[in-house]
């Protein structure tokens, strides 16, 4: 081979590796490092999830009021409201919450604490203000409407990344960004759906819809997310969860209000004895 | 309520009150709730009525301040009773000042604290006193209780010591009162039998934990019994009457749940010294609960549990050798529908009682509640005996602001 076979060779392997860069360096920012090919959908699926869990990780605790607003099939609202406290659980065993609700004022005061697990069953007291009674409570209910709104109670508390298994689907533009689709099937026991398809943006891996599919395998519920907002410039929230439940035309819709990072909570906040305190 | 324990509460309101001169955690709430009783049977007493219609109201004040760290909650109660005057009265649910620091509790003041686990019983439940009046067959209304209180939470549990410096008597219905004794309670000859009465300084401690599916508690109380021994006597007027008398008493107590998938084991025992006698007392049973029973929405829950008490039929409790049924059908609706239906069968005696609740949310302010209870083939040695010609029906409508 000549000089100028040698040049050329050379400008082709600089002119592949810038590509090869560009291709790397847009996936660098939009998607995930080493995330598996198209043609292992499970592995790239479960890329997908981990990648979306791992980039919240470091918010530590939480405090925020959320307003849930029910829309039965003509139209009649009713309201509730609850005041969340988080705390962040490294192991991947799901977060620690503590919600208390302050409507409707019939139930205020009533709070309900959650330890979540992956491989055993979570582990849920509630708080009964008017008898003082602190009880531990079946978590078998995955599928029961929450305080008969159109989330369910897993809907809630499966969150993590060890709940599912994953398929990933395909690629696609959702709103101004793209998203990754992937299909998650629930591996709990209990749980009201066969699948979930869920659309997670390639930018920020973000939720941006969910499809649940019931026990028939139909197109049961779509949740939407909006209005992401960025807290302590590094962990996103949405404003709004919104569900729509197709087969009876009744919705709700999550109002997140208030959101607070690093307030100061620890595990002692999250006792079965601070259950009973004023908040 | 004494006067003297009153003056003491307000004076640790009056001590605390500077704090709460900038009160921007402050918050108020309340409910009213009017009620409607029939009795379906005629009364054994021509002073006793068919029907009662009655009103309570509770006020909630609620004031934080120190990031939540501290607080005032006070509670105060009241009821107005057409019939029976005794069934008039207030109690000051909750007036307490409560601190938190770190894994450390204190609380100091009225206040409700409830032991235990089962549904149908509550054994081991002995800090606060039974208010009958409000809730005269389920009984699980209770009367504020003045204590202090100090708890600590660790990973290897959590600690409650109780000081209790004053005993609540407990309030029984008047002469026009129903469901009632036959022969009415006057509590104008309540005795006790410490000579301190009711200043006989009550103590109690408890441990409980959670470890994996198991919660446990163990307790121990000593004082004065909130169950009294009720002996006929004749008023100052002549008339026979019960007379209440409060022993001492010891108690070692123990309570249990494990939790499987949608199944709960419960169980509630105790052993007790009171005038030189021992005895003990048991209860426990299932829960089991199908979720989105039947297709809907909506749950069932079944419900079964076993009493016995050593002394039989000398129990002071009604529940000394009784099974218990319930049936509880939750809609999961926006209303919170729910249905009760239970039965109580004494294995001694035969006797039967039966309860049906339903409740719904009429709007985001208003709750509807209704409630029967029947009793059945009462023998005369039965101890609900007397409130057996009692069947009422009980229709409430609370409203909250």
């Amino acid at each position: 081979m000549g000089m100028t076979g040698r040049i050329y060779r050379a400008a082709l392997c600089a002119a592949a590796i810038f590509t090869l860069s560009i291709i790397s360096a847009g996936p660098l920012r939009a998607e995930a490092p080493g995330l598996p090919a198209p043609s292992d959908p499970a592995a790239r699926g479960l890329a997908i999830a981990q990648e979306s869990d791992k980039r919240d990780r470091g918010w530590g605790d939480a405090k925020a009021d959320m307003k849930m607003v029910l829309t039965n099939a003509s139209g009649e609202t009713s309201e509730r409201a609850l005041r969340f406290m988080m705390l962040e659980n490294t192991d991947g065993d799901g977060n620690w919450s503590l919600m208390t609700f302050d409507k409707p004022a019939d139930i205020e005061g009533t709070a309900l604490l959650t330890y979540p697990h992956v491989k055993e069953a979570d582990e849920q007291w509630l708080y009964l203000p008017t008898v003082k009674r602190v009880k531990r409570i079946s978590s078998a209910n995955k599928s029961g409407p929450f305080v008969g709104s159109e989330f369910a109670f897993e809907d809630f508390s499966a969150q993590q990344v060890g709940k599912f298994t994953y398929k990933w689907l395909r690629d696609e533009p959702c709103g101004d960004r793209t998203c990754h689709v992937v299909e998650r099937t629930p591996q709990y026991e209990d749980s009201g759906y066969t699948r979930q398809v869920v659309w997670i943006d390639t930018t920020d891996y973000l939720f941006r819809k969910t499809d649940f599919y019931d026990r028939k395998d139909s197109l049961i519920k779509t949740l939407t997310y909006q209005d992401y907002k960025l807290y302590d410039n590094k962990f996103w929230r949405p404003g709004e969860l919104a569900m729509a439940n197709h087969e009876t035309k009744k919705s709700t819709r999550l109002i997140w209000q208030s959101y607070a990072f690093h307030t100061g909570l620890t595990k002692d906040d999250f006792s079965t004895a601070s259950l009973e305190r004023a908040r | 309520m004494a006067k003297s324990s009153r003056a003491a509460f307000f004076a640790v309101i009056a001590a605390l009150a500077p704090a709460c001169a900038h009160a921007e955690d402050l918050s108020l709430r309340g409910t009213i709730e009017p009620e409607l009783r029939l009795f379906t049977q005629s009364a054994s007493s021509a002073r006793q009525k068919d029907t009662d219609m009655s009103v309570s109201g509770e006020l909630t004040g609620k004031y934080m301040w120190g990031d939540g760290d501290q607080s005032l909650i006070v509670t105060p109660f009241a009821r107005l009773d057409q019939r029976d005057s005794r069934r008039t009265h207030w109690d000051l649910r909750e007036a307490r000042y409560g601190l938190v620091m770190g894994k450390w509790e204190v609380r100091l003041g009225f206040d409700k604290v409830f032991w235990g686990v089962t549904e149908a019983v509550h054994l081991v439940d002995v800090i606060n006193q039974t208010d009958i009046i409000e809730d005269p067959v389920k009984q699980e209304a209770r009367l504020g209780q003045p204590m202090l209180r100090i708890r600590t939470t660790q990973d290897f549990g959590t600690f409650d010591a109780f000081l209790l410096p004053y005993f609540r008597e407990r309030d029984f219905p008047g002469i026009n009162g129903r469901p009632a004794y036959d022969i009415p309670v006057d509590m104008d000859l309540t005795r006790y039998e410490s000579s301190r009465k009711e200043r006989h300084i009550d103590g109690a401690f408890r441990y409980s934990h959670h470890l994996g599916d198991i919660d446990f508690g163990v307790g121990y109380f000593q004082g004065t019994n909130r169950d009294p021994i009720l002996t006929p006597a004749l008023s100052s007027g002549g008339d026979l009457v019960l007379s209440p008398y409060y022993a001492q008493m010891k108690q070692a107590s123990i309570d249990a749940q494990a939790t499987k998938g949608a199944w709960l084991y419960k169980f509630e025992g105790y052993w007790r010294r009171e005038l030189d006698r021992e005895y003990e007392a048991a209860t426990g049973g299932v829960e089991y609960t199908f979720y989105g029973a039947l297709g809907t929405e909506g749950d069932v829950g079944v419900v079964a549990e076993y009493a016995l008490d050593s002394r039989g039929l000398m129990a002071r409790d009604p529940y000394e050798n009784d099974g218990f049924l319930a049936l509880r059908w939750t809609a999961n609706d926006e209303a919170s529908t729910s249905f009760l239906g239970g039965a109580v069968v004494d294995a001694e005696t035969g006797a039967m009682g039966f309860r049906f609740k339903g409740e719904r949310r009429l709007s985001d302010d208003y709750r509807l509640s209704a409630e029967a209870y029947f009793f059945g083939n009462v023998p005369r040695p039965d101890p609900i005996y007397s409130i057996a010609d009692d069947n009422y029906l009980q229709f409430r409508i609370a409203r909250f602001f």
